[in-house]
């Protein structure tokens, strides 16, 4: 799995609730304690990164969590902002677009214009030379992305805008991060999912649509939140009988949570093997966590068990 | 908090949440138990949750609701005295039939539908799934065909978008102020302020004259559509604001989702949305209280022996920790949405995707407090 670590981009997507920012935070953790510099980028202006490392806010600033781990969130008004003055260079001027009126209509009424900003920025941040001025180098970018249909829109973006824009900045800087998404050596599409029915349905239907609309592959399925398998079927059996001889309320609930304990972790097995099947590969397993919330020594954790499947 | 009374007098019941806190399958169940009841009810999805739909009989996304077998809900040992009908949305036919709807002529609409940036703007674009979501709901509502229509919102991160999605369109729209842009010299072009010819022409240089040119193409084909556009989201905002409508907020008890609810609730009183409670799916309940874990070895061991009894009091210790998790969550949350009480559903042991399950999700939605406890006994204890 390291060869994940190789590309200088790599985009974690998957339906909503399956742990998107938790696992795109354990390989950032991975990253930077392998030495590199790294970047994990937010789309959803929620700071999630950022708070998992007791910082308020990562507004459109690269903010340094640990050592070698960074974190960023992008919103589009922002990253529109920085474009135009990257585009302009000349700082009045580009202040004059942008507080125009003309402008903003222009920004919020053109459909797809977010997304492009949006992955333009993250293109900006994986460069080796920054534009943004004074800015360092990553080794790699994680993009903690929207979930599935909208992060897949996300990626084809520049290569809608710039078909349509055909000449010009535009159509040329599309080009560039189009040919750096599906570069296969340079960016990695990362699905998470959930030992569950429609996650795993989403992430097989996820996999269809990149390939067919961007060409591209999903390097990795990697699953959250996976039981153990605490207790053998034989073993339940056992659970199950005790449970009728059961003489207290305590011995009951006990016997009770070890046997959901083991239906759950069975359905999940199931949803395994049938994930396993479509894809013909074995996905990256993360372990349930029984934490009250996850803090940083859990990333830590989790960061470990990705070294080890990787 | 019991759903049959928070939707008795209502037509419009909406259910909102952060993803993956079973909001599609509580929005059918919800909608199984009001049809149950004797109402015509029509539930309306977003989520591809194909196992579900396949159990209800659905196979392809349609988008006119189809009428589930009544046979079905016999199988399933459902007292089936109404109608549920379903229908899985499909975003761009959506936003293609209100095209074809608001176009005041075949060219305009062939204009429209043909280009390639209304094709981005209709495909999977941030925004354009709630609005369609909207709009179909508003049709629905226009037809008059249900009594009640049970709305699964679209599984966006920012589950907020929606909320937004009239006026978000509105303001798009205004983007037919571009075309004054596009010729910047003329009279409307000083009007929009200062600067607005170099602005074009800085435009210009950064985006490239075909971009721009498409954007006007599209802009002016669609400006014929606008008032039609303009009247239909107030329509909507009406809709969401309606004395009949109901806003409910699905959750899992964890820390993510239940801030995402206590935002969606600020966003909700903020924009004077009526708001009739929050259903807390998948809760773990406390069982242990008091009691020492260590008993749970003690007293197992003679049958189960040491080794066994032990991982059974060690998974009953994790269970405990989310137990105690949940709680606090739900407690953070009740004390932030100024809710006495909320509706809790507990961690069932398998995932709900046939009839069966959403009938025992149903049985927890619509029981009274002293059936629910009832119910909770013989799931947990």
């Amino acid at each position: 799995m390291l060869e994940l670590l190789d590309k200088r981009l790599i985009f974690v997507t998957g339906k909503g609730g399956t742990g998107k920012s938790t696992v795109a935070i354990a390989l950032g953790l991975l990253a930077a304690r392998r030495g590199l510099r790294t970047i994990v980028a937010e789309v959803a202006e929620q700071d999630r990164v950022a708070r998992a490392f007791g910082h308020a806010d990562s507004h459109f600033r690269e903010v340094e969590l640990a050592s070698n781990l960074f974190t960023i969130s992008i919103d589009p008004q922002h990253a529109i902002e920085e474009y135009l003055s990257l585009q302009v260079r000349v700082k009045p001027l580009a202040d004059l677009v942008s507080g125009n009126r003309m402008f903003q209509y222009f920004a919020a009424a053109t459909p797809g214009l977010s997304e492009l900003v949006t992955i333009g920025k993250v293109w900006e941040l994986a460069q080796l030379q920054r534009r943004t001025r004074g800015a360092a180098r990553y080794d790699l970018v994680i993009v903690d992305a929207a979930a599935t249909g909208h992060g897949v829109a996300t990626l084809r973006a520049p290569k809608t805008f710039s078909d349509i824009a055909r000449v010009g900045p535009i159509a040329r800087q599309g080009r560039f991060i189009h040919a750096m998404i599906t570069d296969p050596s340079a960016t990695a599409v990362v699905a998470v999912a959930l030992a569950e029915e429609m996650p795993v349905t989403e992430t097989l239907a996820l996999g269809r649509t990149l390939r067919k609309q961007l060409g591209l592959e999903l390097d990795r399925v990697i699953v959250n939140a996976v039981y153990d398998e605490r207790f053998a079927p034989r073993e339940a059996g056992e659970l199950d009988r005790a449970l009728e001889s059961a003489g207290t309320p305590l011995a009951r609930a006990a016997l009770r949570a070890a046997l959901s304990e083991h239906l759950r972790s069975r359905a999940q097995r199931a949803q395994l093997s049938r994930l396993r099947r479509a894809t013909g590969r074995a996905p990256v397993l993360l372990p349930f966590l029984f934490d009250a919330e996850l803090r940083q020594d859990a990333y830590e954790r989790l960061a470990q068990r990705l070294q080890d499947a990787l | 908090v019991n759903v049959a009374d928070v939707l008795a007098d209502k037509r419009v019941c909406i259910c909102g949440g952060s993803g993956g806190v079973g909001k599609t399958t509580t929005a059918a169940a919800i909608a199984m138990g009001e049809a149950a009841a004797g109402k015509k009810v029509a539930v309306v999805t977003i989520d591809p949750a194909r196992r579900l739909a396949n159990s209800l009989g659905l196979q392809e996304l349609g988008n006119e609701p189809q009428l589930i077998d009544p046979e079905l809900f016999a199988a399933a040992d459902v007292d089936m005295r109404g109608e549920l009908w379903a229908m899985m949305l499909d975003p761009k036919r959506t936003f293609d039939e209100v095209i074809e709807r608001l176009a005041p002529d075949a060219r305009t609409r062939e204009e429209v539908l043909g280009n390639r940036i209304y094709q981005q703007l209709s495909g999977a674009v941030a925004g354009s799934q709630e609005y369609t979501a909207m709009a179909k709901l508003y049709e629905l509502d226009q037809d008059g065909e249900f009594d009640l229509l049970v709305l699964d919102t679209p599984p966006s991160r920012n589950a907020l978008n929606f909320l937004d999605a009239p006026d978000r369109l509105t303001h798009f729209f205004e983007g037919r102020a571009l075309q004054v842009f596009l010729r910047p010299t003329g009279v409307a072009g000083r009007v929009m302020g200062r600067g607005t010819g170099m602005v074009f022409s800085v435009l210009k240089r950064v985006t490239g004259v075909d971009l721009l040119e498409d954007l006007s193409v599209f802009f002016r084909s669609i400006s014929g559509l606008l008032d039609g556009f303009k009247e239909r989201a107030t329509a909507v905002s009406k809709l969401l604001g309606d004395t009949k409508t109901v806003f409910l907020l699905v959750t899992s008890p964890e820390r993510e989702p239940v801030d995402e609810a206590i935002f969606f609730w600020r966003r909700l009183k903020a924009a004077r949305m009526p708001f009739g409670g929050v259903i807390v799916n998948r809760v773990h309940h406390d069982l242990l209280g008091d009691l020492d874990v260590e008993d749970v070895t003690v007293e197992l061991a003679p049958e189960l022996g040491a080794d066994l009894a032990a991982r059974v009091a060690e998974n009953f210790r994790d269970y405990h920790v989310l137990a105690r998790r949940d709680r606090a969550n739900i407690e953070r949350l009740t004390a932030k949405l100024e809710q006495p009480g909320v509706l809790m559903i507990p961690h069932l042991d398998e995932d709900v995707h046939d009839l069966e399950g959403l009938a025992r999700m149903c049985r927890f939605l619509f029981a009274s407090e002293t059936e629910r406890r009832a119910l909770l006994d013989e799931v947990v204890a």
